[in-house]
């Protein structure tokens, strides 16, 4: 079409398609519906919980943060978080690899299994803890014969943590490995590469985003994870409590400023893990166009 | 370094993918694996390659077997169909993948890694796109870039997949050439395989046609297409016509018409019913507008395609066959030739091909 090339265009921001372009009205009403919803459910709820924690004033705040019971919570939180994730994250790629890579019988049957722990309620997750590995159940009978706690102390809410995770980084990073195949892996192999090196050098960058996405939503649940460990946890305070069950506590207690306090701290948590995730983003996957686009688009 | 297959046999479930080669490729030959998707041509360079472990078998390199040398230690390059470039890499540093994961005390300096990066990127002709990504690069690019990660690490054989299946045709005409030519230059003993006949027939030494997993012919261009050994390859190589006819004292008879034609080739020999199938090439028919005794047949045309270097014209057999022949822009202006003419076809027989059934 010669008079589309020698006509001048127009200076458009950017190349708009009218062909997939909706009316003004149409686009005007979707983008109230979405903001509308967003600052109904997110933003005002997220404010709520600053504005409830400061209510009775910034010292009662930094009171309730720096109280010895409340900083145990926070430490048994923060350490559950540093075990659950890295253990989820090496499950998650070595299972993803597998069940991508190899066809072999029962694959079907561990594709189910990775799903259960989503299936079940997490007070069930939490019971089974209980029943298999309390006091009066042959296992934890022999552990605590020999001076092992574990229901009713931090390895039990460790152990509830990770299962209840168990399927959050597998089931980010399956279809990303089932995307981009094994022609790469091979090609490195070929070309003279160990294990270790295919791993480190094509598998893992491949998979990255989908990982760091795994690895957010594993972090958000251990740390916010209520049910599982509410169970096994006895609530011991002090010892056994952790963020979310302390909150519940103090609130029962009607202590609502100091509630809302722990609460703020959660939230900010979960808000720096989010800007961690943006930061670690930008740095693995240097700006450039298209690459990664399968993996970004799998991820979301 | 020489390649040797012995008895080469893989299944993969129920079904046969390769069975029962044996193939002798020689140093610094270029041999294609010629066969349509599912003939085993794959399977089988990816069992040279040791991406695939034989049922049963030989592989040999250099009269030594290779069966348990790992891939990693094989000094095989192979190019993929899909190329399998690492998308999160540069093209420099694909190109210096196989340096870099080289055992720590043979790996070269940084400065050797990038001249000769440099050096095979030159080669290929891509050195000015060093710092793209591949999904930045067209497809013959991204060949070529694999071609030269491959020759990275200096193998002794060099296996290909469908190297060129995945560009279009000029391009592919374009890589074609340049292979040869760098074929020639390094005489890399080098296989690839193609479902391609033009490709094979053009760039190859030694061709290998491959149906259902075995091997129905191996030879060169002009021996496969000039002598085929089967009907299938005939087909196979080439634009065919199919008639059903009869071979009766080493005479071969078309349709009801009884033409007679002197059937020349060592597989024309009639069983009891003497029933035969013929494959004629289009462009070894001609078409007359006279009969001549017992050598012609009638046909009527059908249509004509005079675009290209040759006239392609469509015909009917009086039996109802479609026929298709390709002649001269010459001879076409010659006949005058109409849809619905009235026509005679006559084989140059001496290229017919008559194969029993």
């Amino acid at each position: 079409m010669p008079e589309t090339l020698s006509s001048p265009r127009p200076p458009a921001v950017e190349p708009r398609n009218p062909a997939t372009e909706d009316p003004p009205l149409v686009r005007l009403a979707l983008i109230s519906v979405a903001l509308l919803f967003l600052g109904l459910f997110l933003f005002i709820p997220v404010i709520a919980v600053f504005v409830q924690a400061l209510s009775s004033g910034l010292g009662a705040y930094l009171r309730a943060i720096v109280d010895p019971e409340a900083r145990a919570a926070i430490r048994l939180t923060l350490m559950t978080a540093a075990i659950a994730v890295p253990l989820n994250v090496a499950f998650g790629i070595a299972a993803s690899w597998v069940i991508a890579r190899f066809d072999f019988p029962g694959k079907q049957a561990i594709l189910t299994l990775i799903d259960l722990p989503f299936s079940v309620s997490p007070v069930i997750s939490g019971m089974l803890f209980v029943l298999l590995l309390g006091v009066h159940a042959p296992i934890g009978g022999w552990l605590a014969d020999h001076g092992i706690r574990i229901i009713f102390a931090e390895p039990g809410i460790v152990l509830a943590t990770i299962f209840v995770t168990f399927p959050l980084a597998a089931r980010e990073l399956i279809p990303i490995m089932q995307a981009v195949g094994s022609e790469e892996e091979e090609a490195a192999i070929v070309l003279g590469a160990g294990g270790w090196q295919m791993f480190f050098r094509v598998t893992l960058p491949n998979v990255k985003l989908g990982l760091l996405y795994g690895m957010v939503l594993c972090n958000a649940r251990a740390m916010g994870e209520f049910g599982a460990v509410s169970v096994v946890s006895g609530h011991i305070r002090g010892h056994t409590n952790t963020m979310p069950l302390y909150i519940e506590i103090l609130y029962n207690d009607y202590q609502f400023a100091a509630a809302f306090a722990v609460s703020s701290l959660l939230t900010l948590l979960a808000i720096a893990t989010l800007i961690a995730k943006r930061f670690l983003e930008r740095r693995v996957v240097p700006a450039k166009p298209e690459q990664d686009e399968i993996t970004a688009k799998v991820a979301a | 370094m020489s390649i040797e297959l012995r008895n080469i046999s893989k299944k993969f479930g129920d079904f046969v993918a390769v069975d029962n080669i044996s193939l002798h490729i020689e140093t610094g030959e270029l041999v294609a694996l010629l066969g349509l998707s599912g003939s085993g041509k794959t399977t089988l360079l990816r069992i040279i390659a040791g991406l695939e472990t034989p049922d049963t078998g030989e592989v040999l390199f250099h009269g030594e077997d290779a069966v348990d040398v790992s891939v990693r230690d094989r000094k095989v390059g192979f190019v993929f169909q899909h190329y399998a470039l690492f998308r999160h890499m540069t093209v420099f540093e694909n190109v210096a993948f196989g340096l870099r994961v080289l055992p720590r005390k043979a790996r070269p300096a940084e400065t050797e890694v990038a001249r000769r990066v440099h050096e095979l990127l030159k080669l290929v002709q891509l050195d000015f796109l060093a710092d793209r990504y591949p999904s930045q690069l067209s497809g013959g690019q991204r060949q070529r870039v694999a071609l030269a990660r491959t020759l990275a690490v200096e193998p002794k054989v060099l296996l290909l997949d469908e190297p060129f299946g995945a560009l279009d045709a000029k391009v592919r005409q374009e890589l074609r050439r340049w292979l040869r030519r760098l074929h020639d230059e390094i005489k890399i003993t080098s296989v690839f395989v193609t479902h391609d006949q033009e490709e094979a027939l053009e760039l190859a030494n030694r061709i290998v046609v491959m149906n259902n997993g075995h091997v129905e012919q191996i030879g060169s261009a002009e021996e496969v297409y000039h002598h085929p050994a089967n009907a299938f390859v005939y087909n196979f190589l080439g634009n065919v016509n199919l008639f059903h006819g009869r071979i009766e004292n080493g005479r071969v008879f078309l349709g009801d018409t009884a033409v007679e034609l002197e059937s020349t080739h060592a597989h024309a020999h009639p069983d009891e019913t003497g029933k035969a199938v013929l494959y004629v090439r289009p462009h070894l028919l001609e078409i007359v507008l006279q009969p001549n005794g017992k050598q012609t047949f009638p046909a009527t045309v059908k249509s004509i395609n005079p675009a290209g270097p040759q006239v392609k014209v469509e015909l009917v057999a009086e039996w109802g066959d479609m026929v298709q022949v390709e002649i001269s822009h010459d001879r076409y202006q010659a006949l005058h030739l109409e849809p619905g003419a009235n026509v005679f076809l006559r084989p140059k027989e001496q290229k017919l091909f008559v194969y029993q059934i």
